[in-house]
């Protein structure tokens, strides 16, 4: 097999615009779903039956149907009603966010009900109410317990907003299609897009075990 | 000061708790013991409303708790409560676990929740682990820093739910000993535990628990040496 450096070093302006927008979306996405984690999680531990019930619903759904759907269902159908016209990077942005929320949400309650209930009724006994123990004493506790799996879903989306290429977000991947469809050529566009990703993947969970192992000796 | 009338508790259709009548005066010193299971912790949970109550009442202090009214939290502040697995925060220094309460609660500044937090270490042995966090702790030392947690809040009742039981036998001295001090200090206490000999010594009266009734109640040496109910007899008699 050959292998033809010279349309890859045609292609270095294209990989590099389409890694930025891929780190751009993985990033909003990580925010967004984070802070949509964190409020669906809470929403669905709290004893408001109705709240608690839509919450689950929407974890229900997002979990249990494929990217790939929703994303169909939000590039050609929810943002061209709410916007008028089609946008890929919107509805990228909007279909990583919405799916990252549904198990960032798992990850949150997870991590407040691994903390034993003990501390909970330590903290009420001294007086605290339930928000200053939830703030003081289980949330720090249970937040170191979530940065793996929250690593975990961080790396997952990276790899997920490949999916974007699919409506046309000229990110990491379109690039990678666009120079494969061009020369029609398999294992340069590829490849260098799997290498991409691999240094993206593996700086970010190097970040996070330098965090969880500072976390573990404070 | 605490005051107990016709309390039950059920946990789905388990009846715990049945039918308590009790009472605890100021400065007084209350050993509950009783078999696992007559319902002895989880009656001691219900002065602070850490189990909710099905139904009865429990007054505080003139204050009835199971008002729907009241401000548990404030209730909270003057009934302390240790544990049997001690509950320490892990995240925090030992310092720090006592102070927090006090600066979120009683809005002490770290200054004067920092002072308070070393005199107490000073009485319960362990000033020199001020900065240690618990994990570096011994059972005993931890059970030493949960008390005087409580004590930082300085309520005026404090509860122990079998504060000895989770310790290793050499240990359970070092801790009974900072009970004793505080019983002799005139603290109110209500104190579930299998001790005999702390009931017997510190406690001015000793309630025996089973199948979520109080059998029978009596002051440490009568109720020892002279209990009148057949199930009082039948525990002691293992126990003693």
């Amino acid at each position: 097999m050959d292998f033809r450096f010279d349309i890859l070093v045609e292609y270095i302006p294209f990989f590099v615009k389409g890694t930025l927008l891929t780190i751009g979306l993985s990033l909003v996405g990580i925010l967004i779903g984070t802070v949509l984690g964190l409020l669906i999680g809470l929403g669905k531990m709290t004893r408001n039956k109705p709240i608690a019930f839509l919450c689950s619903c929407y974890i229900t759904f997002f979990r249990g149907t494929p990217l790939y759907v929703q994303l169909l269902l939000i590039h050609f159908g929810v943002v061209p009603l709410l916007t008028g016209n089609t946008n890929g990077i919107l509805a990228s942005i909007i279909a990583l966010s919405l799916i990252a929320g549904a198990y960032i949400s798992e990850i949150f309650r997870a991590g407040i009900q691994s903390i034993d209930k003990g501390q909970m009724e330590a903290a009420r006994s001294l007086g605290m109410n339930h928000v200053q123990s939830m703030k003081d004493v289980i949330l720090p506790q249970a937040f170191k317990r979530m940065i793996p799996p929250l690593g975990n879903e961080f790396i997952v989306l990276i790899k997920e907003s490949s999916l974007a290429s699919l409506v046309a977000a000229p990110e990491l991947m379109y690039y990678g299609r666009a120079l494969g469809s061009q020369y029609f050529r398999v294992w340069e566009p590829y490849l260098t897009a799997a290498l991409i990703y691999l240094v993206l993947t593996t700086s970010l969970s190097y970040l996070l075990n330098r965090l969880e192992r500072r976390l573990a000796t404070e | 000061m605490i005051e107990v009338k016709n309390l039950k508790k059920s946990f789905g259709s388990n009846e715990v708790l049945k039918d308590i009548n009790a009472f605890i005066n100021p400065k007084e010193v209350v050993v509950v013991i009783g078999p696992s299971g007559s319902g002895k912790s989880t009656f001691l949970r219900c002065l602070n409303l850490l189990e909710s109550i099905t139904a009865g009442h429990v007054t505080i202090e003139g204050v009835d708790i199971t008002d729907k009214k009241t401000d548990i939290n404030k209730v909270r502040t003057e009934v302390g409560m240790v544990f049997q697995q001690f509950n320490l925060f892990p995240h925090k220094t030992v310092i720090d676990n006592i102070m927090l309460a006090p600066m979120r609660v009683r809005k002490l500044s770290a200054e004067e929740a920092r002072e308070k937090g070393l005199e107490l270490l000073r009485k319960v042995g362990l000033k020199e682990k001020a900065d240690a966090y618990p994990d570096s702790l011994s059972g005993g030392q931890k059970q030493r820093v949960a008390i005087a947690r409580a004590l930082a809040m300085e309520p005026k009742i404090m509860l122990f739910d079998e504060p000895t039981s989770a310790l290793d036998p050499e240990m359970v001295g070092e801790v009974l000993e900072v009970m004793k001090q505080l019983a002799l200090e005139g603290m109110t206490m209500v104190v579930v535990t299998h001790e005999m000999g702390f009931a017997r010594e510190v406690g001015d009266r000793v309630l025996f628990m089973d199948g979520g009734y109080i059998v029978e109640e009596n002051e440490p040496k009568q109720l020892f040496e002279n209990p009148q109910h057949d199930r009082t007899k039948s525990f002691l008699s293992k126990v003693l």
